[in-house]
């Protein structure tokens, strides 16, 4: 409770509106203490006085009343009607709610249906309709608001009920013998009461509104009693000629209703744990870039990633997901990157062309050069430019990765019209052809299906399709076969090693599979807590790991045919990477760790191209 | 898509009949003799007979919905004691000048709603988004009553620039330029709270959208970011954004009450104000139930724009 309070306050917008709402109520709760005119005493000599005239702080309306006490009258009437409107909604919603979700069945689709029904007229239409059969007046005005707001918190309630009904605890007091109405007022209302109490926050401004708005439409209160809506209906006559009459009041529902709305949205963040971890912010269309130290020099690779650090501010913790990779490919060369979920490789693939998203990611360090020019902190426009056009991606999961709503033949089309200007009827042919390129059948009338209507392979064809596009010098690959079954892994390795070696493109394959890294790749690179722990020759390094974290996660790797052999998981979990240990990362899951182990940064050492970062490896290089 | 319209056409049967049941029993809530209601306590006993024989209310209540209904599918919604006129003619003048008025607002509101709210979620936190958020908030919680009459005050009565009231210019006028000049204010007033709602809406799903992968596939293909945002994300979030146009097509359908009132623009809604003032009942029945009926029918169409919108969503 305190903490929801410091983040309803940490909202200063929220805390603005409950000052603002607490003094309105404090105030009119202490009517009878303040030196007020009798709100009702007319005084026809004194029509109309302006605001600040002698003894009438706020001026007289049309009948000399004093526009204070009435203003502060009327705003305990709105106030109490509001508040009692969204108390009746809420209790009389939530009982139908609950007794539909907890029953379920057909109670339950028949109590929904009325309220679908009461849900498809226009609400103030049906509020009118119900002051019409019950004439007008305050109370009946009341009923009305509160009637109109019902299905509102039925349909709510009944959500969350339909949910909490199946739970175990549920199930465990029905077969304690516990009634239903028990039940309901033990295990389900504590649970449905915070959401209950939401709803209010959020409807009893519109509550306050819409009781407002009866009263001056002359449907709500009667004279002489006046709420706010009907002094503002009744100084409209005199508006042209008085302003002030109407300002007051109409200020003064402005007023209540934008600090309880501010209140309400306050009290709604506070309770949405997505907005505490800021994972509702919209990533930037390109990585943030805040370089620290001397950028790396030009080399001769064709994409060289070069001493590259990306981290993740969150809140006020850094995690560190690259911390000093380099890595280089050549034309026609495909290069493996291995490691555990969270080893950082696939931020390092996406730090390329600043794909990593930001906020929260921020690239601090190091280069990315395709044939030598520093795509990092790049213009927007000379890396979209680039983007797909030289270097293109190939990502996971296709069904999450393709756009849902557009045929995969517009969606090539647009990768290809995003850097070249060609007519309708040539992106088609081109769409077609590519889908033929990545052995699509049928490719004539698949590009006209959408996504949702191919298989996951299929999907992950067209991925690859649009990644080859505009004819790329390099290809990232970011786990492309781990979402799909064996035998369709295999036909896309095979597709990916073939469009290789006719078209000499590179290939930086990013996976946990050493299986596939045997297949593909010239070379491998190992990373371990963002950074890399091991490099060589493909062959070199399944024959010989250097690095006892290689060499445990080859042994993890079952093989067919092999026997019952027992597979070697490794102990313990990689480490958090806003802290971690000095020295060797894998140090406390590596069974030959030393003290000098952890003591001191370890280099990349070793032999041109066959490197390993640690203290004892597994035999010299 | 021809069976689709025509399935839902079929489903929004049973809806409309729930509509009149809800106005009857609504209707029947009349507390005491609804002839006495209606002629005051000072009627004379064979005047309320007469009435009450008129209104059919001698007959029991489950005939007199069926006797209702069946007038009201030929067209006979009754007769208005005080306009002395059939209640479908009354209906149907008002109605158009209400559609004029919510119509406007409703595409004012779509456009600017959701191009606030795209703008919005694409400068998150930004100097853009805080105003928007800050005039959002604003619009949201001020009465569109009461912003109406600020608005006759300011260019209608200071600056001169627009015409108090009305929907034409009594003398003269008629054409549509002085339809349009009338129609400005309130239709801006109407808009506000609407547009308001679907702003907020249209940021938070268009957050929502930015963060899923397609978007990052799109950026990886070099689409250029106006695209990605107006194009690719946008087209996703219209899938959540359309529901609510749907909700606030019927805010602003029956909102326009309070509006139709300030202005004086002679819609549905001060025709039911009027009727409910003068306990002329049928005019409130029938024009409930032709307003609702009108805004069913809209949200099918709004159902078949979802579908037209979302390839997923099974015919």
């Amino acid at each position: 409770m305190s903490a929801f309070l410091t983040l309803l306050f940490r909202n200063r917008l929220a805390a603005l509106g409950a000052v603002v709402i607490m003094a309105i109520l404090i105030l009119v709760l202490n009517i009878p203490l303040l030196p007020l005119h009798d709100p009702d005493v007319t005084a026809t000599a004194d029509r109309f006085m302006r605001p600040f005239a002698e003894g009438h702080l706020l001026g007289t309306d049309h009948l000399g009343r004093d526009l204070l006490s009435r203003l502060l009258h009327g705003t305990r009437l709105s106030l109490a009607v509001g508040i009692a409107a969204a108390l009746i909604a809420a209790a009389i919603g939530s009982a139908i709610g609950i007794f539909a979700g907890y029953f379920g069945g057909r109670t339950d689709n028949i109590v929904m249906r009325g309220v679908d029904m009461l849900m498809a007229f226009p609400y103030i239409l049906l509020a009118l309709a119900i002051v019409a059969a019950l004439g007008p007046g305050l109370m009946n005005a009341l009923i009305a608001v509160a009637a109109v707001n019902v299905p509102f918190f039925a349909r709510n309630i009944r959500g969350i009920t339909v949910g909490l009904a199946g739970r175990e605890f549920v199930d465990a007091a029905r077969l304690a013998g516990m009634g239903h109405t028990r039940i309901v007022l033990t295990e389900l209302l504590p649970n449905v009461l915070p959401v209950i109490v939401i709803a209010m926050s959020t409807t009893v401004g519109w509550m306050i509104l819409e009781t407002a708005g009866l009263s001056f439409l002359g449907l709500g209160s009667q004279p002489p009693q006046a709420d706010l809506g009907s002094m503002l209906g009744e100084a409209r006559s005199a508006m042209i000629s008085h302003p002030h009459t109407s300002i007051v009041p109409g200020l003064m529902i402005f007023l209540i209703v934008v600090s309880i709305n501010l209140l309400g949205d306050g009290v709604r963040d506070a309770l949405d744990p997505r907005l505490r971890s800021g994972a509702l912010s919209r990533p930037r269309a390109t990585t943030l870039v805040k370089r620290h130290g001397d950028v790396p020099p030009t080399t001769d690779d064709l994409l060289a990633i070069q001493d590259l650090h990306t981290e993740f501010h969150v809140g006020k913790r850094n995690l560190r997901a690259v911390d000093g990779v380099s890595l280089a490919v050549k034309p026609g060369e495909c290069l493996g990157v291995i490691g555990e979920s969270g080893s950082g490789k696939s931020v390092t693939a996406l730090s390329v062309m600043g794909l990593v998203a930001s906020p929260p990611g921020v690239i601090t360090g190091g280069a990315v050069r395709f044939q030598g020019e520093d795509l990092i902190g790049a213009p927007y426009e000379s890396l979209r430019q680039k983007r797909g056009d030289r270097v293109a991606y190939i990502f996971q999961d296709p069904l999450s990765t393709l756009h849902p709503l557009y045929r995969v033949g517009q969606q090539l089309a647009e990768a290809i019209r995003s850097h070249d200007s060609l007519s309708k009827a040539e992106t088609r042919a081109r769409a077609i052809e590519l889908l033929n390129d990545v052995r699509i059948p049928n490719a004539k009338s698949r590009v006209d299906d959408y996504p949702h209507e191919m298989s996951g392979g299929m999907r992950q064809r067209v991925g690859i399709a649009m990644a080859l596009a505009n004819e790329p010098d390099v290809i990232i690959a970011d786990e492309p076969t781990t979402a799909l079954d064996v035998t369709v892994q295999a036909q896309i390795l095979s597709l990916l090693d073939d469009l290789r070696r006719e078209r000499g493109l590179a290939i930086i394959f990013i996976t946990h599979d050493f299986g596939v890294v045997a297949q593909l790749c010239d070379r491998v690179a190992v990373m371990y807590a963002g950074r890399i722990v091991e490099e060589g020759p493909t062959q070199a390094v399944l024959d010989a790991p250097a690095h006892p974290y290689t060499k445990r996660l080859i042994a993890c790797v079952p093989e067919l045919g092999g026997g019952r052999r027992e597979l070697a998981a490794i102990p313990g979990l990689p480490p958090v990477l806003d802290d971690l240990p000095s020295g060797c990362a894998f140090a406390p899951r590596c069974n030959k760790a030393a003290k000098s182990c952890r003591q001191g940064e370890i280099p990349l050492q070793g032999p041109a191209l066959r490197t390993v970062r640690c203290l004892f490896p597994e035999r010299t290089l | 898509m021809g069976g689709y319209i025509l399935k839902r056409l079929i489903s929004a049967v049973p809806v409309l009949f729930g509509i009149t049941i809800i106005v009857f029993l609504i209707m029947s809530l009349i507390p005491g003799d609804p002839a006495t209601a209606i002629l005051g306590s000072y009627a004379t006993p064979e005047n309320v007979e007469k009435l009450n024989r008129d209104l059919g209310l001698d007959k029991p209540m489950v005939q007199r919905y069926f006797i209702w209904l069946g007038n009201m599918l030929t067209g006979d919604f009754g007769r208005s004691f005080s306009l002395n006129r059939p209640v479908i003619d009354e209906v149907l003048e008002r109605f158009n000048a209400t559609m004029i008025l919510s119509g406007t607002s409703f595409v004012l509101c779509s456009i600017f709603g959701i191009l606030a709210g795209v703008i919005s979620a694409a400068r998150q936190y930004g100097f853009a988004d805080k105003a928007i958020t800050f005039v959002v908030l604003i619009g949201i919680s001020v009465p569109s009553f009461f912003l109406g009459m600020m608005m006759i005050l300011l260019f209608a009565v200071h600056l001169r620039w627009l015409p108090v009231s009305g929907m034409y210019a009594i003398y003269g006028g008629g054409d549509l330029s002085d339809l349009i000049r009338h129609l400005i204010m309130p239709a801006l007033a109407l808009a506000a709270v609407a547009t308001g709602v679907v702003a907020r809406l249209s940021r938070s799903a268009m957050l929502e959208v930015l963060r899923q992968d397609f978007v990052r596939t799109a950026r990886a293909n070099g689409v250029p970011e106006r695209r990605v945002i107006m194009g690719h994300a946008l087209r996703v979030a219209m899938v959540s954004i359309l529901p609510v146009l749907g909700i606030q097509a019927g805010f602003v359908l029956s909102g326009a009450v309070y509006i139709e009132i300030v202005f004086q623009w002679p819609g549905v809604g001060r025709m039911l104000v009027d009727a409910i003032l003068a306990r002329d009942l049928l005019v409130v029945q029938g024009g409930v139930v032709f307003v609702a009926a009108c805004y069913v029918l809209f949200n099918i169409a709004v159902d078949v724009a979802q579908m037209l919108l979302d390839p997923r969503i099974k015919t």
